[in-house]
């Protein structure tokens, strides 16, 4: 009920913003434009929907989408149990849209999660570093592109010798 | 003390076989659990397996207190320079049991995050194979190391300092 109510009244307050609105598995997706994201979700939980469950992305190079990079919410109403998917398209060559740590502070790690793998910038948060690579890592490795056994950073270590050079039984 | 008392009471050996004798009853093992083989491995110390048997059960979370090093789990490239460090840490002699697929060779983690086999940058002296190992087999690969460092012979620990 809140979500029908409440997709009808985004729709209508932010028309430029909402690219559509689908349904699958019996779930609602809200697809909008990613520098809108923080208005529209700002609304959503202004609306009901206070708990942000989950933050991830999702390359869409084989997919097909309206945009490169989906940034994916998935918001959850503790009162009525319903629950609302928005994805955000990004563009490949400017891959950035809005932090929306202001409204929830779980989202500063998650963001930081989709950086470091998809390389998804989001303005404003308060510390974009890596958090799950070595912070001196190149690349980001969750995109669709890039090589599965990657760079050969697995490779890239000093090989350690015995301390004390066992000699090898003469016989 | 006349000749009886004598041959009851004194053992004549190498220092070789006493000190492998000492060295190999009690290893001081370094678990370095970073998957579901170090949960395995806590069976391995429990009562059921209990390798207090075998006097490794001492335990130490240092690596400057331990002689043998158990590596247990998958190895990312994050934790690499970690495992590294803790092996450099530990003083001679020492020994390095690879626990499990993981370690061993990546398991299924043929990906670009995992390292493909610890022995390519570390010496490892046994491999249990096993996703994870039953207890048994880790046993089995203390007492491997047992007899390795049975036959070690004290000519191999000279001096190194000219390397």
């Amino acid at each position: 009920m809140l979500l029908e109510q409440t997709l009808a009244q985004i729709k209508e307050k932010f028309p430029d913003p909402v690219l559509e609105t689908t349904e699958f598995a019996g779930e609602q997706i809200l697809h909008v434009k990613g520098q809108d994201i923080l208005i529209v979700l700002a609304t959503l939980k202004a609306n009901g929907f206070n708990f942000l469950a989950d933050l991830t992305a999702i390359d869409n190079l084989t997919l097909g989408g309206y945009e490169r990079f989906a940034v994916s919410y998935h918001l959850l109403c503790h009162k009525t149990a319903e629950r609302l998917t928005v994805k955000a398209y990004v563009p490949e060559e400017k891959p950035s849209l809005p932090s929306v740590e202001s409204l929830w502070k779980t989202a500063d790690w998650q963001e930081r999660e989709v950086f470091d793998l998809f390389g998804i910038i989001f303005e404003g948060h308060p510390n974009l570093i890596r958090i799950m690579n070595p912070d001196d890592y190149e690349g980001h490795p969750l995109k669709k592109d890039y090589p599965r056994l990657g760079r050969k950073e697995r490779g890239d270590f000093p090989v350690i010798d015995r301390g004390i050079q066992k000699q090898k039984p003469s016989k | 003390m006349n000749h009886n008392d004598i041959k009851s009471n004194v053992l004549t050996t190498t220092l070789e076989s006493a000190i492998n004798w000492g060295r190999k009853n009690s290893l001081w093992p370094m678990p370095f659990g970073t998957a579901c083989c170090g949960i395995e491995f806590m069976a391995v110390l429990a009562a059921r397996t209990d390798i207090a048997r075998f006097g490794a059960e001492a335990i130490r979370f240092s690596p400057r207190q331990s002689d043998l090093l158990i590596v247990a789990g998958r190895i990312s490239i994050k934790m690499m320079p970690v495992l590294i460090r803790i092996y450099e840490q530990m003083p001679e002699p020492k020994w390095v049991i690879s626990m499990g697929a993981c370690a061993s060779s990546g398991g299924v983690f043929d990906t670009y995050s995992v390292i493909q086999g610890i022995d390519q940058f570390i010496p490892v002296d046994v491999y249990v194979p096993g996703c994870p190992p039953r207890p048994e087999g880790v046993v089995e690969s203390l007492m491997k190391i047992q007899n390795l460092i049975d036959k070690e012979k004290l000519s191999d620990y000279a001096l190194s300092s000219s390397k």
